[in-house]
């Protein structure tokens, strides 16, 4: 039986749900489903589009080529400005205007240059088209239980957009959507062997020692994806695995890899170039896999997928994500046990959380991660549709969380140690979003939003604000607005 | 001559809807005249009796103690006629006043009684007699008004907004030019100390970090370093810069040969429940923003100054009394200002109602006795010759038992 502070019918039950698995509320949502929050976001998980984005954007090869063009049609552009410029100097006499086409190429070379409407950058223009899929999904999901399950496994196996950025959207939309209702052993093979986390985590710059370009090169391995892979991304720090361990992994991945983006037909997608791999048997947490190319990184990612360690911490993490910084040990334990019994299916380990009455107390011990609480406010006012895109990433940025760009490859943290001193920068936000949604009711949108949960001191002070822009941004800004 | 259109970089942080609405003043043009009307509209609930004092009041100084502006005060308001004086915070207003540029209507209301923020604003901009939704504005409906008499003219006017979003009194169906200044404003003070306010009887740990930040801003104010974009409110040198920015450049769009003739924009932060700061302090900040702004306004108006006409008008006023926390509360009647050189400026227009508490609007508030709406149909009337008939129908709804004011622009 759920105690008395785990209702898990009910408007309070529903906006609690909305708040904390979700974006939120859209308005009028808390009433659509409080005679049933659980069967809500039950019924996203079997939605049979769940996870996918709708929008057509190119693949990560597609984007990486395109951006290896764009980058070497600039280049080329800035050297034939500098040679203009320099045979001007010779000659002394060269007018700027006497030579059209090359006039025109000193012009193209700089785009800061002259009245036209200045273009965003290709490799800038991807991302934000990227961004704006992904933030649309969110804003107008149902629940948006799913897209919140993207967000964590993304955030989990992150890259950064900062030394890739023309995969940044791609990789989530290739590696991580089609697994995160699917199994955990798949979505580890995905990531892993997308060219994304390849190139972040320096894998296709490592070798084996004793591989043929090892040796004709005189190079060797590079240790930090099969590190990051065992600490961060399975078994976790301190599980028992020794630096042995993550040799051998090293030297089993060596030969995931990349085709160049340069190469003008695949370049940009996986490939396993075996003149790259160590050869012969490696030892792994004390399993010994023959040399089978590929297929021997295949099956160590099989088993440190279904590994305790890594079953334990994925539960952890979870759990640490949706419900507590330090979440109940009972509520691990469920997850756990879901997570092993059913070979690491992530849509049985979905509704484990849902199902579990840990997951429904009344106690908000979380603080909604910056994208989380930006998304849910643009969400319940409909905001998404008047501020740009750009403005949405800036805002991100401004409260430490930009997006695909975290500072490391451990991802962003999503602890209230981590995001509290960041709260008042937030008012600034909600103040600069709170100027474009000021056509709103402010009540009504308190009543959408947080309405069951609102405490009277909420309710006044939203009530007596000055303005209905300032009544948005207290809004935004109320402890039941960021907590959940 | 092409028609202005603001450039990439004016329109960053506006909204990007950019209509033109080629309908003049039809009337007023063919007087010769060439009409600018600019709406400034003060939100939070402007105190009309820090604003403009009735320093003549036999019962001023036991009303207000020693928070009652006076003309002999440590900071002497600066007076306008026998009767009452002006801010000693806004110089230029005062200038102007002597100038013949402006008129101070007092003890003047929009019809609205009760006393929510919301509900307050929505009526002032709407126009309507009553509260409650509305998808347009008066001064929208007054230019849209002017539509069948007008001739379609590349050079004619359209309806201007500033801010980023635009403001109710601008909404309707005349298309909307909007532009907002560049520079975004961090939360005001008076906001964050609203949430302090929250978190403290409601989530300490938030509260904490709130005050911890507000300290860091101060000692970086104090240090004199950087304060744009920081944490803890803009100080007064933004809220000027702002003001003066978004009024300023307004006046610079209106002032074109080809620009907008009619324009309307909202300067926030008004509502001085605590430490109102008269004299000195925060109302006195921001009366000085005010001023500056006005100022800004004449100057970048250039010759067209002469044309123009700048209505001031806040949703209500604030308690006659000062509260206990050295505030005033949210109360009726108020000062509305009218400047531009188009005025038989010069004169505060008021039927004073008396400060003595039977003379009090509830016992609190300074008593309405001049309806704004007066006002603004005269200055419609005169200014833009918007017919009378339409301001009473359409344009202030149900106000045919409101006459336009006469005679407070100057005659052709």
């Amino acid at each position: 039986m759920a105690a008395s502070d785990q209702a898990t019918v009910g408007p309070k039950a529903a906006v609690l749900a909305l708040h904390r698995f979700g974006f939120g509320p859209a308005a009028g949502q808390i009433e659509a489903i409080a005679s049933d929050p659980r069967g809500a976001l039950l019924a996203d998980l079997d939605r049979p589009s769940a996870g996918t984005l709708t929008a057509d954007l190119p693949s990560s090869a597609q984007a990486a080529r395109a951006v290896f063009d764009f980058q070497a049609e600039r280049r080329a552009q800035q050297k034939l400005a500098l040679r203009i410029q320099k045979a001007a100097e010779t000659s002394g006499e060269m007018q700027a205007d006497a030579n059209p086409a090359m006039s025109e190429a000193a012009a193209m070379a700089e785009p800061n240059n002259g009245a036209r409407p200045k273009q965003p950058p290709l490799p800038q223009e991807l991302i934000f088209n990227e961004a704006k899929a992904r933030f649309d999904a969110a804003t107008d999901a149902d629940i948006g239980f799913v897209e919140r399950l993207v967000w964590f496994w993304s955030n989990h196996f992150c890259i950064s957009a900062d030394k890739i950025p023309a995969m940044a959207g791609p990789y989530e939309r290739e590696a991580i959507r089609p697994h995160v209702l699917g199994r955990f052993g798949d979505l580890l093979q995905a990531v892993e062997s997308h060219p994304a986390m390849l190139f972040f985590l320096d894998n296709v710059e490592s070798m084996g020692p004793d591989s043929v370009a090892g040796i004709n090169r005189d190079k060797g391995l590079n240790e930090n994806l099969a590190r990051e892979t065992l600490e961060l991304h399975t078994l976790g720090v301190r599980s028992g695995y020794s630096q042995a361990d993550v040799t051998s992994f090293a030297k089993v991945l060596t030969g995931w890899t990349w085709i160049p983006p340069s190469e003008p037909e695949r370049g940009g997608e996986f490939v396993f170039n075996k003149l790259l791999h160590e050869p012969g048997p490696q030892t792994v947490l004390g399993e010994t896999y023959p040399d089978t190319g590929i297929d021997q990184g295949r099956a160590v990612l099989a088993d440190v997928a279904r590994h305790p360690a890594t079953t334990e911490h994925m539960a952890q993490e979870l759990a640490g994500h949706f419900i507590a910084d330090t979440p109940p040990p009972t509520l691990v334990d469920k997850l756990t046990r879901s997570f092993k019994d059913s070979g690491g299916d992530l849509r049985e380990v979905a509704k484990t959380l849902i199902g579990a009455d840990e997951s429904w107390t009344s106690q908000r011990q979380k603080l909604k991660t910056p994208a989380v609480w930006v998304a849910s406010l643009l969400r319940v006012t409909g905001g998404q549709t008047l501020i740009p895109i750009g403005q949405i990433m800036n805002a991100q940025a401004t409260l430490g969380e930009p997006l695909w760009r975290p500072p490391a490859p451990n991802g962003f943290s999503d602890t209230e140690a981590a995001l509290i001193d960041g709260v008042p920068r937030r008012l600034d936000i909600a103040n600069a979003f709170a100027a474009r949604l000021a056509m709103v009711d402010p009540l009504a949108l308190l009543q959408s939003s947080i309405g069951p949960l609102a405490s009277k001191q909420t309710r006044d002070t939203i009530a007596h604000a000055e303005t209905r822009r300032q009544a948005v941004a207290l809004l935004a800004m109320a402890p039941e607005f960021l907590r959940s | 001559m092409k028609l202005h259109a603001p450039s990439r970089r004016e329109l960053l942080c506006g909204s990007g809807t950019l209509f033109g609405w080629a309908f003049l003043p039809k009337l007023a043009f063919a007087e010769g005249r060439d009409p600018r009307f600019l709406a400034i509209v003060l939100r939070g609930a402007l105190d009309g009796l820090a604003t403009v004092a009735p320093v003549g009041d036999p019962d001023w100084i036991a009303l207000r103690g020693d928070e009652a502006l006076i003309v002999g005060g440590k900071t002497p308001a600066l007076p306008l006629d026998d009767f009452f004086a002006v801010n000693p915070a806004m110089p230029h207003l005062h200038g102007m006043f002597h100038d013949g540029e402006a008129i101070v209507l007092h003890a003047c209301a929009t019809p609205y009684r009760e006393r929510s923020h919301f509900d307050g604003q929505d009526l002032l901009e709407s126009g309507l007699p009553n509260a409650g939704p509305s998808t347009s504005g008066w001064l929208n409906r007054a230019l849209a008004g002017l539509a069948p008499g007008g001739s379609i003219n590349p050079k004619g006017s359209r309806v201007f907004a500033v801010g980023p979003v635009t403001p109710l009194i601008a909404r309707g169906p005349a298309p909307v030019l909007s532009w907002s200044p560049q520079r975004i404003m961090p939360a005001s003070e008076d906001t964050a100390a609203r949430l302090l306010d929250l978190y403290r009887q409601s989530d300490l740990k938030l509260a904490s970090v709130l005050e911890d930040s507000a300290k860091l801003a101060a000692i970086e104010q104090s240090g004199n370093m950087e304060m744009a974009q920081k944490p803890g409110g803009p100080g007064p040198a933004q809220i000027r810069a702002y003001f003066a920015d978004a009024a300023g450049n307004a006046a610079k769009f209106l002032a074109q040969a080809d620009g907008p003739r009619v324009g309307a924009l909202a300067l926030d932060g008004w509502d001085t429940h605590v430490n109102e700061g008269i004299a000195q302090g925060r109302l006195s900040q921001l009366l000085g923003a005010l001023d500056e702004a006005l100022n800004a306004i004449k100057i970048n108006m250039g010759p067209a100054w002469s044309q123009t006409v700048v209505a001031l008008a806040t949703e209500f006023g604030r308690t006659a009394r000062i509260n206990g926390t050295d505030g005033t509360d949210h109360g009726t009647a108020t000062v509305a200002l009218l400047v531009g050189g188009a005025l038989k400026g010069g004169r505060v227009l008021a039927d004073w109602p008396g400060l003595k508490p039977a003379n009090l609007y509830e016992n609190r508030d300074l008593k309405p006795t001049t309806d704004l709406r007066a006002a603004l149909k005269g200055v419609l009337k005169d200014h833009l010759r918007i017919d009378e008939r339409a301001l009473a129908q359409n344009v202030f709804r149900g106000s045919g038992g409101v006459k336009p004011m006469p005679g407070l622009v100057k005659a052709v």
